[in-house]
């Protein structure tokens, strides 16, 4: 992150340097306590509707709708989890999810990086119209196009398949302009290098070009995945039976509305397993997170 | 350009087939669609397609309500990146020190990211349930006004904001502090010798050097704001109470999907484009002119 840069590092120099006045240095160390005591109060926060989320789904019907709040976690953990897990098989909507999430993350990653590799390492005719046909969709999400979208995954027979809900997912160029980015910066002698030792272009790109991008490709796969598990729009539109559905979608049912039992410890429950998956992907590969962050939306 | 390059006739296109294939089927072939389907209409019996020529869009720019959908998106986007950039911005200025544990910190403030629109809707609509959320009770004793959600449209679009800065906040805070510390102190005490005030010394030199994580941050929240954020009107308010909520996205699927209304959604896309593509060049103008790098 840019925390390391020369140019923070001179900062912090300079910084030190006006330190030893003892005057500055009391006040920085004023201004260190309040930076902790902001940063401490934003992480509490920010946590808090997640604990609140988390007590709820500890406590039974009755501690659920009384008030005052209750804010404590209570004995009813088990039940709430189990009678979400039944209510919508769970079991089955989060293996959709991981498969729809792994799918997406994979395809576009291994489909971007060999079209990068042709755009940057090949000259051929028509490689312009190649090119512009790929970036060009970089300006449309897919919200912009669904119903038409929808029509060519039904002539395709899609409808209800992990093809139909994965393989449109991956028609964008983020990735195929991460690595063509990527590959750009890697200096021209390695594939000389690589051809004088007789490497073909596809061994050059497994045992040269695909070590180099191990950093690229976590960082894409993260973003990926997080987008895959959480997409809402896609999979509400190409599946109509209940065991082809997504997590996300798939607890939509456990939601109580206006006329139903107020089973929100339930519903807590449901939201808790279904948004544990891509939290723990980001906080376990952080550092490729924000790297993949920066990286897809230059 | 590179100067070395691999020859062969066939391998290239083999390379791009996938990508081609992806990107013709799922996106041209879509967006053709979409301007082909805008100037039809189903028939009373939904058994064929009538042509309607412009009829659609004039039927769209002639209903209030869709431009109120417009205004309602434009609103929801702006307040979303708005108030959360600001807010962002202030409590990491306020918190630009040189401290210890800043890894720690970011774990702590970048994870929320990773919870689908639609999750974070649901927490935060029992968080402002008018029964049982925790919100309207503290409320009940400052004020008898009852922020009852379901039936007060702004109470809604505030439930709906707040969810998803909430989703987005960490990362922002995250992100300025990070593009704070990368400013030099050097700089900031050299103003502050000749005599600019803390505010001075924010608006002459702080924020322009952070323009560039603005802009990053800036077209990040839009773009997640205007796109990605069905799910979470979706799962929980439906657009609702009356169409307070009905961001453009949604009213697209609305009227394609529960309306069935194929050719009136379609023009509805075909306008969302041009929306998409307009924003991108401005984008672009904005990049080249105002952002310092």
């Amino acid at each position: 992150m840019a925390s390391t840069s020369p140019v923070a590092s001179a900062g912090a120099v300079a910084t030190a340097e006006l330190a030893s006045r003892l005057p500055a240095a009391r006040r920085r160390d004023l201004s260190g306590v309040i930076a902790h005591a902001i940063l401490v109060a934003s992480v509490f926060v920010l946590a808090f509707p997640l604990y609140y989320a988390f007590v709820i789904s500890t406590q039974t019907l009755d501690e659920v709708t009384s008030l005052p709040p209750k804010l404590v976690p209570s004995t009813n953990l088990a039940q709430n989890y189990a009678d979400a897990w039944a209510r919508v098989k769970m079991g089955r909507l989060l293996l959709n999810s991981a498969i729809v999430a792994l799918a997406v993350a994979v395809g576009k990653i291994a489909i971007s990086l060999l079209s990068a590799f042709a755009i940057v390492y090949f000259n051929f005719r028509g490689k312009q119209f190649v090119f512009w046909t790929i970036f060009i969709t970089l300006m449309m999400p897919v919200p912009v196009r669904i119903v038409s979208t929808y029509q060519v995954i039904s002539v395709l027979g899609w409808i209800d398949t992990y093809w139909g809900l994965t393989v449109p997912l991956m028609a964008s160029a983020t990735g195929t302009f991460l690595f063509r980015q990527f590959f750009q910066t890697i200096p021209d002698s390695l594939a000389e290098a690589a051809q004088l030792d007789g490497a073909g272009p596809l061994r050059f790109l497994w045992s040269f070009l695909l070590p180099l991008s191990k950093a690229n490709i976590a960082a894409l796969f993260v973003i990926l995945f997080v987008y895959g598990w959480n997409d809402y729009l896609w999979p509400l539109i190409v599946t109509n039976r209940p065991e082809m559905r997504t997590a996300v979608i798939g607890i939509d049912s456990l939601i109580p509305r206006t006329s139903q039992l107020p089973e929100w410890n339930v519903a807590m429950a449901a939201a808790m397993m279904v948004l544990l998956p891509p939290v723990v992907v980001i906080v376990v590969m952080q550092r490729w997170f924000v790297k993949g962050l920066i990286e897809t939306e230059k | 350009m590179k100067r070395t390059v691999f020859r062969n006739r066939w391998l290239p296109w083999a390379l791009v087939a996938p990508q081609l294939a992806v990107t013709i089927v799922f996106f041209f072939w879509p967006a053709f669609d979409s301007v082909r389907l805008s100037l039809y209409r189903a028939s009373p019996f939904g058994d064929r397609m009538i042509f309607v020529g412009t009829g659609n869009f004039e039927r769209l720019l002639a209903d209030p309500a869709y431009f109120r959908s417009i205004g309602t998106s434009f609103l929801f986007s702006a307040l979303v990146t708005v108030v959360g950039l600001a807010v962002a911005l202030l409590l990491a200025s306020l918190a630009n020190a040189k401290i210890r544990g800043l890894a720690i910190y970011r774990t702590l403030l970048l994870w929320p990211y990773g919870i689908a629109p639609a999750i974070a809707g649901v927490i935060w609509l029992f968080i402002f349930h008018p029964s049982f959320g925790v919100l309207p009770y503290v409320l009940s004793f400052v004020t008898a006004y009852q922020f009852n959600w379901f039936l007060k449209g702004w109470v809604a679009l505030i439930l709906i904001v707040v969810a998803a800065i909430w989703k987005q906040f960490g990362y922002n805070l995250a992100f300025y502090l990070a593009g704070l510390q990368a400013i030099p102190g050097s700089v900031l005490e050299a103003a502050s010798v000749d005599g600019a005030g803390p505010i001075r010394r924010f608006f002459a030199i702080t924020f322009p050097l952070l323009s560039p994580v603005t802009f990053f941050l800036f077209t990040l929240n839009m773009t997640f704001s205007f796109f990605e954020t069905f799910g979470l009107v979706h799962a929980v308010t439906q657009g609702g109470p009356g169409d307070a909520t009905s961001i453009l996205v949604f009213r697209a699927w609305k009227d394609g999907f529960e309306g069935l209304q194929l050719g009136y959604s379609a023009a509805q896309s075909v306008i969302l484009m041009l929306l998409v593509i307009a924003l991108t060049a401005v984008q672009f103008r904005f990049a080249e002119k105002k952002v310092t790098y």
